[in-house]
């Protein structure tokens, strides 16, 4: 018998997940195109389980860029999720260390930003089962639609649009997270800042701003006091 | 274009940036896991991390700041988003946010 728990995080993945079908058809087509084998693509999936990442290094990789380049580039795009990482390791705490690696080793942007939403409201969900319901459903997902990318050689046409799902359910996180002032000028100050260094290399536009939301949040909250 | 890298080459890469994105993941869990509780003021800064990363991750994909006000505004991402908002924020249903956020980009293309 599966835990609720479980389940419940399976089905908070779901409209996400819809989200994450083009993007990973994507990483596919765009490993096979760039000259990797399917074994490499698939692995490049299932190891790294990084989108963006991956799209890099496999647009690198095509351009016969130096391999240190290839290394940079995708730790630097990850970096964010060291952020991810302090804001959920607090949960994480009770966790014995096997079972926190394995939660380390699937956190994304999906499963951190679903699983604080459901932690921070504390209603007693148990978090490992929760966290692996939505974590394990993102991975499985990922590396199904690699594989049919892989196979596939070709995308979902772009004019469709549907990677536009993938802000959408950002968007719906974020929209419910407002729910003080302090939070809103985090928000307003970290979109900002991401919005003018959208063209930024490395993906520091993204850094930038997240990290001048925080430093705005944590500002306008010791003014509120 | 393909890649004249050899399946080594390949292969290391793959394994430097797993072992690399793991080692990010798993920083700070594996460093709250031994030391006691959370410093308050760290605590604290965490707090913001989801709206100001979540905005972060948003913006750029619905704001395209245009020569003026008016092309920023009147732009099929920014007009769906900002319906896609007003969803999110009276339903907090992320399936009605995505159907109507989709369905206003296809719309709003399909005006423009």
């Amino acid at each position: 018998m599966l835990p609720e728990d479980l389940l419940a995080g399976v089905r908070a993945a779901v409209p996400s997940l819809l989200g994450l079908v083009p993007f990973g058809l994507v990483a596919g087509v765009a490993a096979v195109n760039a000259g990797l084998s399917p074994a490499q693509a698939i692995g490049l999936s299932a190891i790294v389980f990084a989108g963006a990442a991956q799209l890099a290094v496999v647009d690198l990789l095509s351009r016969d860029a130096p391999l240190a380049v290839v290394v940079v580039t995708a730790v630097v795009i990850n970096l964010r999720m060291a952020m991810y990482s302090a804001s959920i390791a607090p949960y994480f705490r009770s966790l014995r260390r096997r079972w926190a690696a394995v939660s380390s080793f699937l956190l994304t942007d999906v499963s951190y930003a679903l699983s604080i939403a459901e932690f921070t409201d504390d209603s007693g969900t148990d978090r490992l089962w929760y966290y692996l319901g939505v974590a394990g459903a993102i991975w499985t997902v990922w590396q199904l639609t690699t594989v049919a990318g892989v196979l596939l050689g070709t995308g979902i046409p772009e004019s469709w649009g549907v990677d536009f799902a993938v802000p959408l359910v950002f968007l719906t996180l974020l929209v419910s997270d407002v729910s003080d002032r302090p939070r809103l000028v985090a928000a307003l100050v970290g979109g900002s800042v991401a919005v003018v260094g959208a063209a930024w290399p490395l993906n520091l536009g993204l850094v930038g701003g997240a990290l001048a939301g925080v430093v705005a949040g944590v500002a306008a909250d010791g003014r509120d006091r | 274009m393909t890649t004249t890298y050899g399946p080594l080459a390949i292969w290391a890469v793959v394994a430097v940036v797993g072992l690399a994105t793991f080692a990010i993941r798993h920083s700070f869990v594996y460093l709250f896991g031994r030391i006691d509780g959370v410093p308050p003021r760290i605590e604290r800064a965490l707090r913001f991390v989801p709206a100001a990363v979540l905005a972060a991750l948003v913006a750029p994909e619905v704001v395209d700041p245009g020569a003026t006000l008016a092309a920023t505004v009147l732009d099929d991402r920014f007009l769906a988003g900002a319906v896609a908002a007003v969803v999110a924020w009276y339903t907090e249903n992320m399936f009605a946010t995505i159907a109507v956020g989709l369905g206003a980009l296809w719309l709003i293309g399909a005006v423009i």
